[in-house]
């Protein structure tokens, strides 16, 4: 499991990261060049970066990113296991395969996604106030009110539950492709494009129906 | 004792095994052989629970392993080893993992123990100080050599071989045989070998199963081999000009 959430989890914080700075510099930079009205006060660029980013960017568009990322690696890895009989290994030595190979991923992410999402969220709002901190679109004052206005606990929980639910079916989505391989090379580059296009499918999918269950 | 009574497999409409019931002798290396696409790869993943047979049964030592539930195989599949066409090594672990892994899942056993089970089990196949490689890093020979010793590992009852010589040289073809043959006569275990390299059939052929389009063909020994008058056997032992021109002779 500790191996499966290094590979799947840690290796991911570096392109999350840096994907959640630019994020969150861009929704800021659009919002203070949108907001042209002078009744609306620029602390609103802080509260909108912040909904943006923990309501969807975190939780949606890192779990795609995820989604690309850690599902062609699973889709890959299990598929190439197939082909080569590592899989057939494991069943004569009397293991259940799936159970062996893919639960400690699912697992993993379930536990190691909501972290990372949590951190992308930390990046993104850090890249808001990094645009306030070079840039004269609005104060750091102006953007730091923003941030803590009008919050609510339950968007962080939201966003939570969206990013298990979302890196369960990466997981298993990716894993199933992958098992059930058959053939050589080229049909474990097919397993791993489906991987990845299945799993994106289901997240907008169920982001959809997560966000009507959760948010009406 | 490994006995297929009757067995039947089909993929949709492809019907690739046909009734064949067989007998493989403990203590003795058991060949399957036959041209490719005639069924022996299927016949030995029918014969470990890879592929359910569709009809009849297989027996180890009397036990009908056909019609056990997936965690009563268990207790059998611990007493089979199997080596691989390509080896089948695990990527991620080195050899000394690889070896271990079994002993891992299935004793009780600590550290030290395992790795005196495994550096047993390397040097039987002539592999010591080789622990810390990765499958990556070895021939196509060594690859071999340690699935011997990862399948020998759990000392199994049983040994299957799917094609243990493709892919090599035949000096290293013939230091696999030697091997499965030093293995089943010392452990006196139940070997199925599945081949159709003729240079094995006739070093280690102690009894022979030609499987022909999926009917079970022609049974013998490797000193019968060559004798027969079994036309479709004739043509497969006799394919190459080399063994066309010794038989002319």
């Amino acid at each position: 499991m500790l191996i499966e959430i290094n590979s799947l989890g840690v290796e991911s914080l570096g392109i999350v990261a840096i994907i959640s700075v630019f994020m969150g510099a861009v929704v800021a930079i659009q919002t203070a060049y949108n907001i042209d009205n002078p009744l609306i006060p620029l602390k609103m660029v802080g509260f909108t970066v912040r909904q943006s980013v923990i309501l969807e960017f975190s939780p949606t568009i890192m779990s795609l990113i995820l989604a690309g990322k850690v599902g062609s690696r699973i889709a890959s890895e299990i598929g190439t296991m197939r082909v080569t009989e590592q899989i057939d290994a494991l069943e004569i030595m009397g293991i259940n395969p799936a159970n062996y190979l893919i639960f400690p991923k699912i697992s993993a992410a379930m536990i190691f996604n909501p972290v990372i999402i949590i951190i992308s969220m930390g990046f993104g709002l850090v890249g808001g106030w990094l645009v306030s901190q070079f840039t004269t679109l609005f104060t750091p004052q102006d953007y730091i009110t923003g941030l803590r206005g009008w919050f609510e606990g339950y968007t962080i929980i939201y966003a939570l539950i969206k990013t298990v639910v979302f890196a369960f079916l990466i997981t298993s989505i990716s894993g199933f492709e992958g098992y059930s391989v058959k053939g050589g090379a080229i049909q474990v580059g097919a397993a791993s494009t489906r991987a990845v296009v299945w799993s994106s499918i289901m997240i907008i999918l169920f982001n959809l129906i997560l966000t009507q269950l959760l948010l009406s | 004792m490994i006995e297929a009574r009757n067995i039947s497999k089909s993929f949709g409409e492809n019907q690739v095994l046909k009734n064949i019931s067989v007998s493989f002798e403990k203590g003795k290396t058991n060949l399957v052989i036959g041209q490719s696409g005639s069924g022996k790869t299927v016949l030995i993943k029918c014969l470990v629970g890879l592929f359910e047979v569709d009809q009849g049964n297989v027996l180890f030592d009397g036990r009908n392993f056909s019609e056990m539930s997936f965690n009563k195989r268990k207790s059998i599949r611990k007493e089979i080893g199997m080596l691989f066409q390509g080896g089948a090594l695990f990527d991620s672990l080195t050899v000394e993992e690889n070896v271990m892994f079994p002993l891992t899942m299935y004793t009780n056993q600590n550290l030290e123990e395992k790795r005196e089970r495994v550096n047993f089990c390397l040097k039987w196949v002539n592999l010591e100080n080789s622990n810390k490689l990765y499958p990556a890093e070895l021939s196509g020979g060594m690859i071999k050599r340690v699935a011997i010793a990862r399948a020998i590992s759990m000392n199994p009852q049983y040994l299957f071989c799917d094609e243990p010589n493709s892919g090599l040289d035949p000096h290293t073809a013939g230091v696999i045989d030697d091997l499965i043959q030093r293995l089943t006569y010392e452990f006196q275990m139940t070997t199925v070998v599945n081949t159709h390299d003729m240079n094995s059939v006739i070093k280690i052929g102690d009894t022979v199963s030609f499987i022909y389009k999926g009917n079970l063909w022609w049974e013998g020994d490797k000193s019968q081999i060559l004798d027969t008058d079994n036309k479709e056997l004739n043509d497969f032992v006799f394919d190459t000009e080399l063994t066309k021109r010794l038989k002319e002779k």
